[in-house]
Parts: C-alpha cells; sequence; structure tokens
C-alpha cells in the first residue's frame, strides 16, 4: 500500500514485518526515529514475541544483539556514526561470528568536530568488518533492502547492515509503497540457524584461533561474501517478482548505454546525479550513472561490466579517506584495472553539505572538457582553507623566541575560552 | 538446598563430601555425575583457581537448571585456556564474544531464550575481574540496572592474568603486578584505589549480590543455588587464587583463599535487594602476614628490608572489613558449638 | 551440531589433549599409619573400626575390633589408653574418645550376644598356656583362632588374672569380664582351674604340648621393712583386693592409709572406702604430676573422698599412728628426705608399692632367662627356651592389661610360627601419619563427650561402676570426630578440588584413581586432603 511516509517509519514498519525477536539499540539522530518506532511497537504489542531492550551504549547493543542472535533470535539494530564507532570491536566481532544480525546504518558524519549530517564515513569505517553493506537509493530501497537483508544475512550467516542517508532518506516523507505482512511472511522463512546455543547440544562458540587456521577462517567469510554475489540479485529478483519492487541488486545502471563518462555512486545522491545527468545529456554529453547497491561485497564483476563503456569514470562519494582521497574509488580503479578508463576521485556532501545539481554539472562539464583534477573536493571553500593554511603557517614561522611563544599561547588559549 | 548442619558428621560442613551424608545433602562437586562443566584438558596453569572456580560454580547452576544452562564468557584466561582451537573444554553451551561485553550479550541471549519460549534455559554471563571491574563495568552496571535474568560471575584474581599479570581495578594496594611494580615509597599497587564491586552491585537494588571463595565449595554452591531460585540481575564475586600471578605455590591455591577469607581481606557474604542477609563468619582468626607471606607479590613487604607499616594499613583494611560485616562474633562462636549436636 | 568452521567448537574436545605430560610430579595414594593404632599395645587397628562405627555399623566395626583383642568390653572400661594420649585430635581439641567408644561396642556385642568367629581349623598342635590373666587369655584366643589346641590353667579358682582379683569391681563389673572371658573359652579353649603349675618342663613333657607360653603375672605385693609395732595392721594391696575380689575382705579399721603412688594404691584407697574406712589417705614420696597413676583414677578417687599425703613417706607405724617424713624433690625429680616428720592417724596401712613375679615353675627351664625378676623374651615372645614363650606382667614391659592382650597376641603368632615351622612375617609399618599432615580445616567443630560418672554419694558404700557408658547418639558422635588420620575416608575432596578433574570416583568403598592423563601434579589433592592419605612423589621420567 503506497503510503507517504517518512523514511525511518517506512523502515520501522518494515522492519516489523520482519518480524525480529530482538531489538536492541541506542539512540543517536538520525536513527531515533527508527527505533522509537519500532520500540513503540513491541511496547505496544503489536509484534510478539519481541522483545524490545533500551541499553547504556551501542556497544551493549551490538553485544546483546550478539547474545540474542547466537541464541537463536532474529535480531535487529540500528546505529549512526558516533555510535557505529562506538559499538565497533562487536560489529567486527557479530562478522566473525557468522551472526545474522540486520543492523540500519542512518549515515551520518563522525566527529570531531561533532556533526550530526549525513555522509558515508562511518559505513566506510567498519568496511573492512565483515558485514553485507547495502546501500539504498530511496526510502523504498530503504524499507525493502532490510526484508532482503534478513533473508540474505540468515542465508549465509553474514550480518548485513542497510545503510541508508541519515536525514535525506530517514527524515524525508515521501510515497512508500509498504508491504503487507503476508508477502514479507512468504519471502522471509522463519529464522533457522546455522549455529546455535542449545543447551541441549552444547558447542563452544567464540573460540580462540591462532595462526594456523585464522587466515582460512577469514577467507571463509570472504567466500561468503563472493557467494553473497549470487544471492543478492537472486533475491533482490525473487522481490521483485514478488512485490514489484526493483529493490536491491548489485550495481544499477543509468543511461550508461553509449555513455563515455559514468558517475558511480552510492545512496541517496544517485537521484540528484540522474537529475544532473538529464539535463547533461540534453545538452548532448554522453553521460550515464552507475549506483552501487552491494559495497560489500563489492560486485566487481558487475561494476566493470557497467563501466565497460566509459573512458571517464568519475566516482563521486561522501567519504574519503584521509591523507589519500576517496574510497569507493579506490575500489572502482581496481576493478577496472586494464581498460582505459580514467578514474576521478569527487568528494562530495562531507557533514551534511548538500550536493546540488547544479554543482554536478558544472561537474560533469568539467569532466567532459577534461578539465576535471583526480581528485576533487566538491564545492569547497577554497578561500576558507587557504585563510586558515596562511595562519598555521604563520604562526609556525612566528620565530623560536620565548616570548612570542608565550604570549602566542596565551592569545590562543584566550581565543579558545572565549568559543567555549 | 539448606546448609548442612555440623550434625556430628566429620567433615560434613566443610569438605566436598562425605560418605556419610545422603546424596542430596552432598556437595554437586562430590558427584561423579557432575557435569564437569569445563572439563580436562583445558591449558590453565598448574593449580589455578579461576578453572576451579569455574567449575564448581557452573557445576552448580548446571545442577539448579536441570542442565538448562548457557554461558557467556568475556575474554581472559577463562576463556583462553578453555577454547583455543581446535578444543573446547567446555561441556555446556558456551559463547564467548569480547573481553568487555559479556553481561551484554548474556542479556541478549536470555531475551532470546524469553522469546524462543525457552524461559526455561537459564543464562549466566562470567568475566575475570578486569573484565567485570574495569572494561566490562559498563556493561554489567546496564545490566544490573536493567535487572535482566543474568547471573553474572566475577571470578577475581585480582590483576589481568591473561595478558600477563597488570594491574586492574581490584588489584590490592601494595601487590605487585607488571604495571604496579614494587619500587619507591610505596612499593606494589597504591591504597586507596580500586572498586568494591559487590557493593557497587548492591547499589544497584539487584536481587542477589554475593562472595564467595574457592575455599568454600558448600557455601560457593549454595550461593549459586540460591541465585538460581531468582529470576533478575544477580552478582556472584568468586576469589580464585592465581599462583602464576600472585606468586604461589601450585598446591596453595585453596589455602590462599581460606586465608584471604579467615584474615577478612576478603570477607564473605551475602545480600539481596541491597542489604546484607548473611556472612561467614571467620572461623581461626588469623594475621593478614599469614595470607601475604605465602605469595611473591606482596615479597617486598618482608625480606630483608621488610615494611611492617604497609601490613599493618593492610591489617587495618582486613579489621575494617570483620568490623563492617562482622565477621567475627561471639555468636558466630556459639552456634557453631551449639550446632553441633542439632 | 554441524559448526562453522574453527570458531565454533564441539563440548568437551579437550580431552584430546594430554596435560599430564606438564607434570614433574605425581600424587599417590597412600595408607598412613594412625597415631592410635601406633599406641595401641593391643595393636588394635582402632582407625579401622572407628571408621565402621562412624557409619553405624557397629557389628562390622565390633568384628574388626576383635580380630585383635577379645576383651572390647574389659578393655573399655580399664585401658589407660594410650590410643588417646597419642590421637591426633588432642592438637585440635580433645582426643577421640576411643576407649569410650570401644567399651560401647563391647557392652552392645554383649548385649545382641554376637559371637566370635567359630574356628574351623585344627593344625592338631597342642599349646600349654599357664595363668589366665589378659595375657594368658588374649593367647589362648589367638591360639583358637590360628586352629591350635590350647589348655589354659590358672591356679586360681576364676578366670581373669589381675582383672578379677586385682582391679575392683566398681571398675570392672564381673558380668562384664565374665562375659567377654566366656566368649574365648567358647571357643574352645580347655580350662584346668585351681592347678598351679610348679615345673612347667614336667608339664609340657607329660601334657606333650608342642609349645607352652608363661602368662604368670606379677602376683606378689611388694613389701618394704617399715617399724611397725605388733598392732599394727599391714597388708600389701594386692592380697587386700585379691581378697576383696574373692568375697573375703580382711577389717581394716575406719582409718587407713595406703602407701605407693600407682594404680594400686588409688585401687586400694577406692575400695576401703566402699568397705567403710572414714579416713582414707593415701602417702605419696612425690607430687602429683609425678605419680604413675593416671589422672582419671585420681579424680575419681579425691571425688570419692579419698585424700592425699604429697611428698611423704612412712617412717614408722605404731599404736595406730603413722610417722610420716615430710619429703622435697631434688632438681632431677628424685625425693629426699627432709627430715622433719608428721603424724597421721591409721588403723591399717596398705603398702601398694608394685609387685613381684614368683617364676619357681622355671627351675627346671635352664634356658629360661630371666633378669631383675622378669622373663627375657624375644620379638616372637619365645624365651631362650625352644618352644617357651612368656608375655604379660611377667616379662620386661608396661605392666598394664592392655599389654597384656597384645603379648598374648604376639605370642600367638610366634607360637604358631614355631609349630608349624614358618616364618614369623612382619609387616612393614606404614610411615606414620603424623598431625602435620593432616589438613585440619575440614573437620568439624566437635567438643569431646565424656562419659557419665555414678553421683559421688553412690560410690561410697557400694563396688557399683562409677563410669557409665555413652548412648547410642554419643558414641556414634565420637567415633565420627576420628580424623581418619592418614587413612582415606572417601570425603571426595580430592575428587572435588582438582582443577582438571584428573581424580576419578571408583565407588562407594572403592576409594579413588588419579588420571595420569590429566593430572598437571598441581598438588593441591595433596594439600587438601584431610586426613593426609596422599603424597607426592617425583615423576617418574
Ligand atoms: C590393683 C590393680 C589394678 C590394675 N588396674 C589396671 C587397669 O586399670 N588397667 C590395666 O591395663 N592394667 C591394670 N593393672 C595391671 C594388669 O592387671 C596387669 O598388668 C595384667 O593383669 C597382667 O596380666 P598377666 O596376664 O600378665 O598377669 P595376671 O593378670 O597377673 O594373670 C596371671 C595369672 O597367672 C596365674 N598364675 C600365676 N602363677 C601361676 C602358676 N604357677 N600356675 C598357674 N597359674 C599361675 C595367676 O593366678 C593369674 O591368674 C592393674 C593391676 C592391679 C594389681
Ligand atoms: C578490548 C580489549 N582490551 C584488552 C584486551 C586484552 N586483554 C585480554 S584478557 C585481558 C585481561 C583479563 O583480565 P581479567 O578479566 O581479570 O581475567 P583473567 O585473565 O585475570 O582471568 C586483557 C587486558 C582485550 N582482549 N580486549
Ligand atoms: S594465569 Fe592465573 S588465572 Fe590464568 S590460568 Fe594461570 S593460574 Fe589461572
Ligand atoms: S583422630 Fe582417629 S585415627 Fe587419628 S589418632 Fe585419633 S582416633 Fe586415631
Ligand atoms: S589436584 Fe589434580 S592435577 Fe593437582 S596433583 Fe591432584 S590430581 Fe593432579
Ligand atoms: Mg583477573
Amino acid at each position: 500500500m503506497l503510503r507517504q511516509i517518512e523514511g525511518s517509519r517506512a523502515v520501522a514498519e518494515t522492519v516489523a514485518l520482519c518480524r525480529p525477536e530482538v531489538v536492541c539499540a541506542y539512540p543517536i539522530s538520525p536513527q531515533t526515529h527508527i527505533i522509537e518506532a519500532v520500540g513503540a511497537m513491541v511496547k505496544a504489542g503489536l509484534l510478539s514475541p519481541c522483545e524490545f531492550i533500551n541499553v547504556e551504549s551501542e556497544f551493549a547493543a551490538m553485544s546483546v544483539s550478539i547474545g540474542s542472535s547466537a541464541a537463536g533470535a532474529r535480531t535487529y539494530t540500528a546505529t549512526s556514526s558516533q555510535g557505529l564507532l562506538f559499538m565497533i570491536e562487536a560489529v567486527y566481532n557479530a562478522a566473525g561470528l557468522g551472526l545474522p544480525i540486520v543492523m540500519t546504518l542512518a549515515n551520518r558524519a563522525i566527529g570531531a568536530p561533532i556533526n550530526i549530517w549525513n555522509d558515508h564515513s562511518d559505513a566506510m569505517a567498519v568496511r573492512d568488518s565483515g558485514w553485507i553493506q547495502l546501500f539504498a537509493e530511496t526510502n523504498q530501497e530503504a524499507a525493502d533492502l532490510h526484508v532482503q537483508a534478513f533473508r540474505l544475512a540468515e542465508e549465509l550467516s553474514v550480518p548485513v547492515m542497510v545503510c541508508m542517508d541519515g536525514f535525506i532518506l530517514t527524515h524525508a516523507v515521501e510515497g512508500v509503497d509498504m508491504l503487507d505482512q503476508s508477502v514479507v511472511d512468504g519471502f522471509l522463512p522463519p529464522y533457522e540457524p546455522r549455529q546455535v546455543l542449545d543447551p541441549n547440544d552444547p558447542v563452544s562458540i567464540g573460540a580462540m584461533v591462532g595462526p594456523e587456521a585464522f587466515e582460512e577462517v577469514r577467507y571463509l567469510a570472504h567466500l561468503r561474501q563472493m557467494d553473497a554475489l549470487e544471492r543478492i540479485p537472486a533475491i533482490a529478483q525473487e522481490f521483485e517478482e514478488l512485490t514489484g519492487h526493483a529493490s536491491g541488486g548489485l550495481v544499477r545502471s543509468y543511461r550508461t548505454e553509449d555513455a563515455d563518462t559514468i558517475v558511480v555512486a552510492l545512496g541517496s545522491v544517485l537521484g540528484t546525479i540522474k537529475d544532473a545527468v538529464d539535463v547533461r545529456r540534453q545538452a548532448g554529453e554522453r553521460v550515464g550513472v552507475v549506483g552501487i547497491t552491494s559495497f560489500r561485497p563489492f560486485p566487481g564483476e558487475a561494476v566493470r561490466e557497467a563501466l565497460s563503456g566509459a573512458s571517464r569514470i568519475i566516482v563521486l562519494e561522501k567519504a574519503f579517506s584521509i591523507g589519500f582521497g576517496g574510497v569507493l574509488a579506490t575500489d572502482v580503479a581496481l576493478v577496472v584495472q586494464g581498460s582505459n578508463a580514467k578514474v576521478f576521485s569527487v568528494v562530495a556532501g562531507l557533514g551534511g553539505r548538500a550536493i546540488t545539481r547544479r554543482s554536478l554539472e558544472d561537474l560533469l562539464a568539467q569532466s567532459v572538457r577534461g578539465e576535471l583534477n583526480p581528485l576533487t573536493f566538491l564545492d569547497l571553500d577554497q578561500a576558507a582553507v587557504d585563510r586558515e593554511r596562511a595562519r598555521m603557517a604563520s604562526t609556525r614561522r612566528s620565530g623560536p623566541s620565548a616570548e612570542n611563544l608565550l604570549r602566542d599561547l596565551g592569545s590562543d588559549y584566550a581565543a579558545s575560552k572565549a568559543q567555549t | 538446598m539448606t546448609r548442612q548442619p555440623v550434625r556430628f558428621y566429620q567433615v560434613g560442613s566443610f569438605a566436598v563430601g562425605n560418605r556419610l551424608l545422603n546424596d542430596e545433602d552432598r556437595t554437586v562437586q562430590s558427584s561423579p555425575n557432575r557435569t564437569n562443566s569445563i572439563d580436562s584438558g583445558h591449558r590453565a596453569c598448574q593449580g589455578c583457581g579461576e578453572v576451579l572456580g569455574a567449575r564448581y560454580a557452573l557445576d552448580a547452576a548446571m545442577r539448579a537448571t536441570n542442565g538448562q544452562l548457557v554461558a557467556v564468557n568475556a575474554t581472559g584466561c577463562l576463556e583462553v585456556f578453555s577454547t583455543p582451537y581446535p578444543e573446547t573444554s567446555w561441556r555446556i553451551a558456551w559463547l564467548h564474544s569480547l573481553f568487555g561485553n559479556a553481561p551484554a550479550v548474556a542479556t541478549g541471549v536470555a531475551a532470546a531464550m524469553r522469546v524462543k519460549g525457552k524461559s526455561e534455559v537459564r543464562v549466566v554471563a562470567q568475566a575475570g575481574d578486569g573484565g567485570t571491574v574495569d572494561i566490562g563495568f559498563g556493561c554489567l552496571s546496564g545490566m544490573f540496572e536493567r535487572n535482566d535474568d543474568v547471573l553474572f560471575i566475577c571470578y577475581d584474581n585480582e590483576g589481568y592474568m591473561n595478558t600477563g599479570v597488570q594491574r586492574s581495578g581490584a588489584t590490592p594496594p601494595a601487590a605487585r603486578t607488571a604495571t604496579t611494580v614494587a619500587a619507591g615509597p610505596e612499593p606494589g599497587n597504591v591504597f586507596g584505589q580500586g572498586k568494591d564491586l559487590p557493593r557497587i552491585a548492591m547499589a544497584h537494588d539487584i536481587p542477589y549480590v554475593a562472595t564467595a571463595t574457592v575455599a568454600d565449595l558448600h557455601d560457593l554452591e549454595q550461593k549459586v543455588e540460591r541465585a538460581m531460585e531468582i529470576h533478575g540481575a544477580r552478582y556472584l564475586h568468586v576469589l580464585v587464587p592465581c599462583p602464576l600471578g600472585w606468586g604461589s605455590a601450585s598446591d596453595e591455591t585453596i589455602h590462599i583463599a581460606r586465608l584471604a577469607k579467615e584474615t577478612g581481606l576478603f570477607p564473605v557474604f551475602a545480600a539481596e535487594h541491597g542489604r546484607v542477609t548473611s556472612v561467614s563468619p571467620i572461623r581461626h582468626r588469623t594475621p593478614v602476614e599469614e595470607y601475604l607471606k605465602l605469595q611473591r607479590r606482596y615479597a617486598h613487604l618482608f625480606g630483608s628490608s621488610p615494611r611492617p607499616d604497609i601490613v599493618a594499613r593492610l591489617q587495618e583494611i582486613a579489621d575494617e572489613n570483620i568490623a563492617r560485616y562482622g565477621l567475627v562474633t561471639e555468636e558466630a562462636g556459639e552456634s557453631v558449638a551449639s550446632e553441633v549436636r542439632t | 551440531m554441524e559448526t562453522p568452521f574453527a570458531i565454533t567448537l564441539n563440548a568437551g574436545t579437550s580431552r584430546a589433549n594430554h596435560t599430564g605430560s606438564w607434570r614433574t610430579e605425581r600424587p599417590l595414594y597412600v595408607d598412613r599409619l594412625p597415631p592410635c593404632n601406633n599406641a595401641c599395645p593391643a595393636g588394635e587397628d582402632i582407625q579401622g573400626w572407628l571408621y565402621e562405627a562412624e557409619s553405624g555399623n557397629y557389628e562390622a566395626a565390633w568384628r574388626k575390633l576383635v580380630v585383635d583383642n577379645p576383651f572390647p568390653a574389659i578393655m573399655g572400661r580399664i585401658c589407660f589408653h594410650p590410643c588417646e594420649t597419642a590421637c591426633n585430635r588432642v592438637q585440635v581439641d580433645d582426643a577421640v574418645g576411643i576407649n569410650a567408644v570401644e567399651r560401647f561396642l563391647g557392652d552392645l556385642a554383649l548385649e545382641h550376644g554376637w559371637s566370635l568367629p567359630v574356628v574351623t581349623l585344627d593344625t592338631g598342635k597342642r599349646i600349654l598356656v599357664v595363668g589366665a590373666g589378659p595375657a594368658g587369655l588374649s593367647a589362648a584366643y589367638h591360639l583358637r583362632r590360628l586352629g591350635h589346641q590350647v589348655r589354659l590353667v590358672d591356679s586360681a579358682e576364676q578366670l581373669g588374672g589381675m582383672m578379677r582379683y586385682g582391679i575392683p569391681a566398681y571398675r570392672l563389673p564381673r558380668v562384664t569380664l565374665d562375659a567377654e572371658i566366656a566368649r574365648v573359652v567358647d571357643l574352645g579353649v580347655e580350662v584346668e582351674l585351681g592347678h598351679a603349675v610348679l615345673d612347667v618342663e614336667a608339664e609340657r613333657r607329660a601334657g606333650n604340648f608342642d609349645a607352652v607360653f608363661l602368662a604368670v603375672g606379677a602376683q606378689i605385693g611388694k613389701r618394704v621393712d617399715i617399724p611397725a609395732g605388733d598392732s599394727s595392721k599391714v597388708i600389701d594391696a594386692v592380697s587386700f583386693l585379691h581378697q576383696v575380689a574373692e568375697g573375703d575382705p580382711p577389717l581394716l579399721g575406719r582409718r587407713v592409709a595406703v602407701y605407693g603412688g600407682g594404680d594400686t594404691a588409688l585401687d586400694a584407697a577406692r575400695t576401703a572406702r566402699r568397705l567403710g574406712a572414714t579416713d582414707a589417705v593415701i602417702v605419696y614420696r612425690r607430687n602429683r604430676e609425678r605419680m604413675p597413676a593416671h589422672g582419671e583414677e585420681l579424680e575419681q578417687a579425691l571425688g570419692e573422698g579419698v585424700t592425699m599425703r604429697w611428698l611423704s613417706t612412712v617412717d614408722r607405724f605404731e599404736g595406730g599412728r603413722l610417722v610420716l617424713e615430710t619429703m622435697r624433690l631434688n632438681e632431677q625429680g628424685f625425693p629426699e628426705p627432709t627430715g622433719e616428720f608428721e603424724e597421721l592417724d591409721a588403723d591399717a596401712l596398705l603398702l601398694a608399692l608394685g609387685q613381684d613375679t614368683d617364676l619357681s615353675l622355671l627351675k627346671t627351664a635352664s634356658d629360661v632367662v630371666v633378669n631383675d625378676g622378669v622373663v627375657q623374651v624375644q620379638a616372637s615372645m619365645m624365651t631362650g627356651e625352644d618352644g617357651v614363650f612368656a608375655g604379660g606382667d611377667a616379662v620386661p614391659a608396661d605392666r598394664t592389661a592392655t599389654v597384656a592382650v597384645g603379648h598374648g597376641k604376639r605370642a600367638a603368632h610366634g607360637i604358631d610360627a614355631y609349630v608349624m615351622g614358618t616364618a614369623l612375617e612382619s609387616v612393614p609399618k606404614h610411615e606414620l601419619a603424623t598431625f602435620e599432615k593432616l589438613n585440619t580445616w575440614y573437620y568439624s567443630d566437635a567438643p569431646r563427650t565424656e562419659r557419665p560418672e555414678l553421683e559421688r554419694i553412690r560410690r561410697q558404700t557400694n563396688f557399683e561402676e562409677v563410669v557409665g557408658g555413652l548412648t547410642e547418639e554419643n558414641a556414634l558422635f565420637e567415633a565420627r570426630r576420628c580424623l581418619s588420620c592418614g587413612n582415606c575416608f572417601e570425603c571426595d575432596n580430592c575428587f572435588g578440588v582438582c582443577p582438571d578433574n584428573a581424580v576419578i570416583k571408583l565407588g562407594p568403598g572403592l576409594r579413588y584413581e588419579f588420571d595420569f592423563d590429566f593430572c598437571k601434579g598441581c598438588g593441591i589433592c595433596v594439600k587438601e586432603c584431610p586426613c593426609g592419605a596422599i603424597t607426592m612423589v617425583p615423576e617418574i621420567i
């Protein structure tokens, strides 16, 4: 049923349709609306049997999830940003133990400076944790991906993180075709754990593994993600057949047939990019878009395929590896190795900075003109940067004199006092 | 199980078993059918108190729950020596996640058991003192505060043993560890620090808090049994001497635990809903020296340049415990005698 | 469960890891000799029978006891219980009341009529036992059990020796004495009473005996020269007691003095009180600490109104007055005269200064060596003469009934080996279970139960037994106070305390076994064994 609904609410209600048995989370913007809504449904008895547990930290939230999942309960949690980092030890642990927890990551920047707005730094920080990371482009997809995520996670015994852009999606009210319980029930069988804590069939879960087998354990985890590359499109297709929703899958191409410039991106920004592409297409430029839904596992082959016709690949992403450049760009560059395409890394939208269609159009135009730098920071306030660089440089050179130093420190201190 | 009165059985109240007692009055450990929750082949040091404490506690919990038990284990010696791939020593359903999250993991297991309709399955979480009073404290306090249905057992060997004997928030004053060396004017761990977790637990008003040692099996088992009769958050703090970390002879483990109690340095008591309900009175009051001298971590207090001043300060701590919990009572002495014929 | 690789493991698989290889020392179960057993002159396995009694298996306990000593009811009354002096429990609180439990068992056996095992063996060997005191009776008993024919002769009219003619009835009721002796005789001992053996060689030949056991005791009361007027009545205590025992007590008067400091002196004084003496005064050269009589007996005597004159010797006795010289102890503790004198009114003086033997029956047995009035014997109790054995008061040893019983047993085995031509096997003694070997923490606090005593007033006029027996409950309690020194009593401690689950429990009565696949040799089981029944030995490499 199509409803005008907030993204968080759509996700919460869809999660509820998945009949989670234990939900445990800790509030952080912009994830709060999701867990508040799930919590309310549990409290109201709409979701039974289900335990909703308020804990003292994200570390506890993921830890409770580990316990409940290992004990055979379908487990859901959600977090963002700082919260994800606070639980990161447990995030790795859940993956290492192969527990099919589903977590919504309402993507948000990581401080300092503290910032509640959207970017993808949080997701990138756990890129190597062993979780499957699926990025939603729309709220419809965000909702649908949760159903697919449980199915995928439980089939493979791998935890799945559904990434949706904080505020941009979580707080946006738009039309979402909400699924029926019977449809979800038909798609998502009850959870059959691969291993479970059962007093009547006791096993020890979480052994210490030394050099003699650790690499194999990790390689097996990798293979499971490789299996996911098969399962993700299959599940998406099955889902589409059942619901008519084209959600999920590995990658999705838009107007790439004859494109020589293709923009690659994750998440909600794809919508804006598509708009920009449409505009540039009207200007006769052969541009297209490839959206990556499955960031981990990284669908190398599908990406290569999707980008095969392009000579310029612009990887636009809301995160970057400080001291190097784009994260996704690195992955893309690696998979298109050997082709003639040139990969450009564009960092955009950090800390919630709006990525406007205009800027994207300019970017495309620039690229077509062959003027794009290998690494670009979209809409960077170069003047501000320059001022700060200059100030720092001058302070540095203000001389070795002790008096100068003391005076400098004094005024710095006074300045900092004044700010707080 | 009520505590076996002394009656006129030679060792009925103190030894593991007694051929003269009915089976049901004997300890769980005396039964050849005990679970051996942690079985032979583990890699604990010779004479390790922690493995003993774990078997005592978990076997008792297994009996109390008819075998419907899941244990969650924090990182630490107990975890490392029990489950190095490819072998595990556990005979019970067991899960290890991290160093600092055992209480929360246990909460999750308990929640899952409830939704799965397996409420007969009870959950124990266990950790060393580091995993309890330090890194796991946040999760533990949260578990307490929510009154989750978990029995948390701390095996207190007064230091981070698994990483090579460093100081924890449970390391006693004056004790040498790798991070509180025996140097300077206040050799060893400093005075005035550390957490008294049983009392902190009591401050959460949880239904059950108790302390025990590996030297009094009856008491320990009885406490586990009591704990399993109760639902909600429960805390059991078991003193488990560590021959490696304490520098004691491997055969002294139980003796040292006994002395910890008999000196008053480790008060043994139980509390329900924040109120002390019973204490184990000292049977033969012993000066702290006798306890300290058996352990090389206190060697700097004796020998060629002894520190009677520090020993005296430790004695003060023992005396304060004795006063606080009433560990030495006239009545206690008498009740032992009057119990004899009942 | 089909588990994921490496991170999940199947329960209990570590048993494949044999940590026993870490060991440098290994524990070993041992049986150590309990100090009580070591101290018992009759060689009783005290710890062994207490163990049975602890479980309430009184008959089994009694059967175990009478393997060594056929007289638990007697011993449970008159033995001076050196076992209790040696008992390790002394260092915890008080000794186990071994003697009281022994008596309880003995009395219970008499009450229930438990009989000694029927002798089925017959070796055809004939043994002559001279003297039917505890030594002779014990020898007869053991010899019968070994299948030999026994002829027991005594000059007295009844069996028992000093147990009947010395020890007064208020300490050893005659029903008890008779019953336990009868049980031995019922094993098929030929008894001949009223027959004094005058020449042992002759009797041996005449009766064609394969061996002889001399258990003639020391029957003659020692006398010292005390200047005494004609009218003064001076009798030796042994004769006095003998007459009392025969129901023919001499008239002593109201004031009786007893000279001596041994148990005989006390018995004489207490008997005199019972016969009507208003004053019964014991005159002794030394002080209380140095008195050879046993403390309990002294307490009982004092309680009955017997009085003491310490540090006094009898100088002379004339006209109803005893002149005593005051003594003092020198640095070595020997009494020395002071030259000061006191007087004491007395109608009779009983001399309790010890006994001498009458060994005239040995006149033709020229190879028998007699020194200081006692017969010299070897470990087998054989004298210098082939086939002639001796024991009890007649040989050099403590003169107690228990020693005599022990001699009887030892001699019986010596005789058995002699007549059968076998070697006397000597079982090596186990290492002593000393107190340091125990971990007494584990024992419950349990104060000793004392036996009840007859009210004082009732002890002054009759020979009713003074010391009562324990009730069943008390006897059980007392038995259970035993620490089981050096002998596993299946407390499960080793089984429980092993951090490596390396102790295997074999089931009731079968004790335990170590699982050396897993024992790391930490030694906790050794340290925590309450009774010291485990030791640590170097690992054999
Ligand atoms: C008053 C008194 C109290 C005592 N109290 C205790 C006590 O409480 N506890 C304890 O343990 N001990 C006690 N004793 C010591 C104990 O009684 C003796 O040590 C013990 O009886 C010695 O045993 P026996 O068999 O060697 O000799 P006896 O008991 O003296 O028996 C020797 C027997 O041999 C017989 N006999 C001797 N010569 C001949 C012969 N030629 N022909 C035939 N028969 C002969 C005698 O008639 C006698 O029956 C006491 C002794 C006395 C005198
Ligand atoms: C987050 C984290 N920090 C540190 C460690 C390293 N570490 C493992 S066990 C341990 C000490 C364990 O001490 P305790 O909990 O007292 O258990 P013990 O080994 O003494 O039984 C430490 C510091 C870790 N595993 N994880
Ligand atoms: S270091 Fe201590 S706690 Fe760890 S295994 Fe050894 S004895 Fe046990
Ligand atoms: S405690 Fe028992 S075994 Fe030990 S000496 Fe005493 S009676 Fe004998
Ligand atoms: S306690 Fe166990 S490991 Fe230690 S010595 Fe005894 S049997 Fe061996
Ligand atoms: Mg520790």
